[in-house]
């Protein structure tokens, strides 16, 4: 027997071993440095973010696979590589302050962060089944941690304890899943996968129930419906720095393995499940706005949109066309922008303790804090889907992929969605502008981190959507990789 | 000398938003001025587009093509005809007027206010001036934003939230099905030439199977019918109108209104001519529905405002019956009406808002006499009114008649029925002018209103002139549009529509 030694280019991974030293030279620093010394700790992990965002770029146009054929080396995991860490980098800057107040400021909390964009690399970028198992099980093993952070909250005790066990859940399903689909075609490689599809296993029942079961795994990552029961709570429960994290990266990084799933692997049987997601989509979107018009909290209200917003991807990957993945990735862009944009006001507003997370607190905002609430009007409207934000432009995609695929009523059922959502999203504006302020909110402070959080946000959201020119072509070349499309 | 004209039209008003950013709130006067300075620059950057105008061609002018984003075939394509022209104009010259009509009338938030005027004098005049579907589309939404902020924080305090949202909510419903036509045009302009295009006059061209333009029309038309607003899609109309401020209101009806007109003649008809032929009678019929219906309910308002916004579903109703007929006369009485319905609409928000400020009540029945106290307040009112209704010698006349002499040709019945809107306008505006401003004064709180101030008269009299102007020689005006009207038209006989039941459209079998 000969044991080969596959060749390895360390490079090809470079930006995860970068945040892996990184991380663990974080926890080590941790234990060295004295209390009260540690303030530098996110200053740090945004370097480290800087660097393999660096690298990622050096990386981009190369292709192929490496470790085995177990890490595609593509354009389209760079894409998301830079969208995981652009967030996880927001996400950072935002939380600062944040825990500070709660006296929460913990080396572990950017640990953890760091560990759940590995986890959600390897997701983007797996060419195995199990290894996308394993990313995801590294980033929701952070999360169901960063969730429980606030350990003395009751609510944050329930966000994590529901997440750790719909999450598991969810993971079962996901394996059952893959294990189907390795008794149907013999192997987890997603390309082998792929050619004993179009070698004609299509119509075998365990590969139909294996693909079922990965749409109800990744469904449960996506909050798509009906797997999204535990968003609201969870994402009411956790801290709100962590809410938005999980709110564009984790969705981000479960698109990321079901597109490139469904994409590589799937095109051939593309009728059977087509219309599945089809009616997961119209379910997800019309759901996610109709319940998001109740809410009066805001951190559900933004829940719920954002399993409307998981709803409206759905429609791209339906069209299940070039121009589909084009939007998606546009779109996930787009998406983590205004979120988190929306998510630091949110903190800005809310301050300690969460006291000001009712809508209402919003109230006559507007001329108190005029730039804050610009900012928050360019979300709200980037989010509603009005020009000319990067919102508009990721609807416009995602609904003319869909228009191409000749699905012209689901184009239709999007934008009434779109429709429903501008009444919830403008309410926010109603209630900044057109309302006096019913208390008083005290002083906002603005620290340097979440300011240029805001900035960098608010910028990115008109400027994609002014110019969605030079992401449409960088999308174009990273989607290129499905050939079957 | 070839400057970008239009694209300065556009984006000027946007560079006096950046300077009002920078100025303090607390100087109020600073910031009014600074307005008024770029509203009144922006209206004389806007003469040459008039002089230069070359009335013989039906061709697009002053075009400025730049490639935006080429791989999806989108451009920052403008250009203006002779229907765009003049409601570019109209737009550059209300905007300093309502400039000077806010003056006393906004005292808080100034900034704000004069932020939302300028950007939306910028979304409107883009409207206007694209010719791409995506930019127009784009400028099509913008400029929802200021007038629901307009609507939203300055309007009257009772109902002015639910005015702004129903407003928003209204307009957004049919852009976006029209949204999706657009993109569903694209691809198939796509599949049939092989060229991903948004470019207006390129997809003009195209051959479209009467099945889709059908749908298409529909979708279209949907947007465009909100906006007119055309029965039975214009309740948001008295309300948005009544709870805006003056200003607000004044803009709604002058320009904004005129955008759902002008989609019609610009997008629909041209792209999908035998659907609008086909759809000619329901069309016809609505628009008589909204006329007559428009009329009645005026009479029964007890508020001014109210009134004269129900009185714009009824002129609206002429507008798009004039344009329905796809004759000379009809199309150019529909055009002439559009800019008719600006200037006297505007002028009756005026007034109203003129009374307004002194009362702080809109109510007719707080009225009466007022002719005592405000001799040149009646005066001008009186022509206004007069031009409203359509009475000779003023512009309403001009566009009524020639729309009157357009149905009349396409069928009697239309025009025997719309030309009762003309006598019920006179019923409800004289009546209306009778309560308000004749006999003695019977509220004491009217007997000491002071008469115009001169900033009054001098924002009302340009107003006058060109009613009076377009009542007495409408053709410097006429002249402008010939080409362009001309060239729809014959447009419009070129494409007639086939005989297919509806049945079958829907069916979808026709071969």
């Amino acid at each position: 027997m000969t044991i080969s030694i596959p060749s390895i280019t360390l490079s090809n991974i470079g930006p995860l071993l970068t945040l892996t030293v990184a991380g663990l030279l974080l926890l080590l620093m941790d234990a060295l440095t004295p209390k009260g010394k540690k303030g530098y700790f996110p200053y740090l992990s945004l370097i480290a973010l800087v660097i393999a965002a660096v690298q990622t770029t050096m990386l981009w146009n190369r292709s192929g696979t490496d470790f085995a054929r177990m890490i595609y080396v593509d354009n389209f995991a760079f894409f998301f590589y830079l969208i995981f860490l652009l967030a996880t980098g927001l996400t950072i800057l935002i939380s600062i302050k944040y825990l500070e107040d709660y006296h929460r400021n913990l080396e572990e909390y950017y640990t953890l962060l760091i560990f759940a964009t590995i986890g959600m690399m390897l997701m983007a970028a797996g060419g195995h089944l199990i290894l996308i198992f394993l990313g995801l099980e590294i980033l929701s093993i952070a999360i169901y941690i960063l969730a429980g952070l606030f350990r003395e909250d009751v609510k944050s005790n329930e966000a994590a304890l529901k997440y750790l066990i719909l999450g598991a859940f969810s993971s079962a399903f996901l394996l059952f899943g893959m294990a189907m689909l390795y008794g149907a075609t013999g192997s987890l490689f997603l390309d082998d996968l792929a050619q004993a599809i179009k070698a004609g296993v299509g119509t075998n029942p365990l590969l139909l129930f294996g693909m079922g079961l990965l749409i109800v795994g990744f469904g449960f990552k996506v909050s798509s419906v009906p797997f999204h029961m535990w968003t609201p709570d969870v994402y009411e429960g956790a801290p709100t720095s962590v809410t938005a994290f999980m709110s564009v990266g984790t969705k981000a990084a479960a698109f990321a393995a079901l597109v490139r799933i469904f994409f590589l692997v799937f095109p051939e049987i593309k009728m059977e499940w087509n219309m599945l997601l089809w009616g997961l989509a119209v379910a997800t979107m019309t759901l996610g706005n109709v319940v998001a018009i109740a809410q009066t909290n805001i951190k559900r209200m933004l829940a719920y949109s954002s399993i409307a917003h998981a709803g409206y991807l759905l429609v791209a990957l339906v069209a299940a066309n070039q121009l589909g993945a084009i939007s998606f990735l546009y779109y996930l862009v787009a998406y983590t922008l205004m979120n988190l944009g929306a998510f630091a006001i949110v903190i800005l507003v809310a301050r300690k303790k969460d006291d000001y997370i009712n809508i209402y607190d919003y109230c006559g905002l507007g001329f108190q804090y005029p730039a804050l609430a610009a900012a928050m009007s360019v979300f709200m409207f980037a989010l509603a889907g009005i020009p000319p934000t990067a919102g508009f432009v990721g609807k416009f995609y995602v609904f003319s992929a869909a228009v191409e695929a000749g699905y012209i009523w689901l184009a239709i059922i999007g934008v009434m969605n779109s429709l429903i959502s501008v009444f919830y999203y403008l309410r926010i504006t109603v209630l900044m502008y057109m309302r006096p302020a019913e208390a008083d909110l005290g002083p906002v402070t603005m620290t340097p981190a979440i300011s240029s959080a805001v900035l960098v946000t608010a910028a990115g959201v008109l400027a994609i959507g002014v110019f969605p020119g030079p992401l449409y072509e960088l999308a174009l070349n990273s989607v290129k990789i499905f050939v079957g499309l | 000398m070839n400057l970008p004209i239009l694209s300065i039209l556009i984006f000027f008003p946007m560079l006096g938003v950046v300077l009002i950013t920078m100025l303090s709130r607390e100087n109020q006067w600073v910031i009014k001025w600074t307005t008024l300075v770029v509203a009144v620059l922006e209206f004389i950057f806007s003469l040459p587009i008039w002089f230069r105008f070359n009335s013989d061609t039906a061709a697009m002018q002053f075009v400025e093509r730049l490639n935006w984003f080429p791989s999806y075939g989108i451009s920052y394509h403008i250009g203006i005809d002779g229907i765009s022209l003049l409601l570019v104009l109209l737009t550059t010259f209300l905007t300093p007027i309502c400039v000077m009509a806010c003056w006393k009338d906004i005292q808080d938030k100034v900034k704000e206010f004069m932020i939302c005027l300028l950007f939306l004098e910028t979304g409107m005049i883009g409207v206007f001036c694209a010719l791409d579907l995506f930019l127009f589309y784009i400028f099509w939404e913008v400029m929802l934003i200021p007038m629901y902020l307009l609507i939203g924080v300055w309007g009257a305090p009772a109902r002015r939230i639910y005015a702004a949202v129903k407003f928003f909510l209204f307009t957004m419903f049919g852009s976006l099905l029209m949204l999706v036509a657009i993109l569903v045009l694209y691809f198939y302009h796509h599949k049939v030439t092989g060229v991903y295009t948004f470019d207006l006059l390129k997809i003009y061209g195209l051959q479209i199977p009467f099945q889709m333009q059908f749908w298409m029309f529909l979708a279209f038309a949907l947007a465009f019918a909100i906006k007119v607003p055309m029965f039975p899609f214009h309740t948001w109309l008295p309300d948005a109108h009544t709870e805006a401020p003056t200003v607000g209101s004044v803009m709604l009806a002058a320009v904004l209104l005129k955008m759902g007109t002008y989609g019609f003649i610009r997008f629909n008809m041209p792209l999908f001519p035998e659907a609008a032929w086909y759809f000619v009678p329901l069309f016809s019929v609505l628009a008589i529905i909204g006329i007559i219906y428009g009329a009645l309910v005026c009479m029964m308002q007890l508020d001014l405002k109210r009134l004269i916004a129900f009185s714009s579903v009824s002129h609206l109703g002429f507008v798009m019956l004039g344009l329905f007929t796809y004759n000379m006369a009809g199309v150019q009485g529909g055009i002439i009406q559009m800019i008719n319905h600006g200037l006297s609409t505007g002028a009756l928000f005026l007034i109203v808002g003129i009374i307004y400020e002194r009362r702080h009540t809109r109510l007719i029945a707080e009225f009466g006499g007022l002719s005592t106290p405000m001799p040149i307040y009646a005066a001008i009112f009186m022509v206004v009114a007069l031009s409203s209704i359509g009475l000779p010698g003023l512009n309403g006349f001009v566009g009524e008649f020639l729309i009157l002499l357009g149905a009349f040709k396409v069928n009697k019945i239309y025009a025997i029925l719309a030309a009762s809107g003309v006598i019920f306008a006179a019923c409800y505006m004289l009546w209306m002018f009778q309560r308000v401003m004749f006999g003695v004064v019977t509220n004491e709180k009217n007997r000491n209103l002071p008469d115009l101030s001169m900033r009054e008269i001098a924002y009302l009299a340009p107003l006058i002139l060109f009613i009076v102007w377009i009542g007495v020689y409408p053709n410097t005006f006429l002249d402008k549009t010939k080409a362009s009207t001309a060239n729809f038209v014959a447009q419009m006989e070129r494409a007639k529509a086939p005989k297919v039941a509806l049945v079958d459209v829907i069916k979808g079998d026709i071969r």
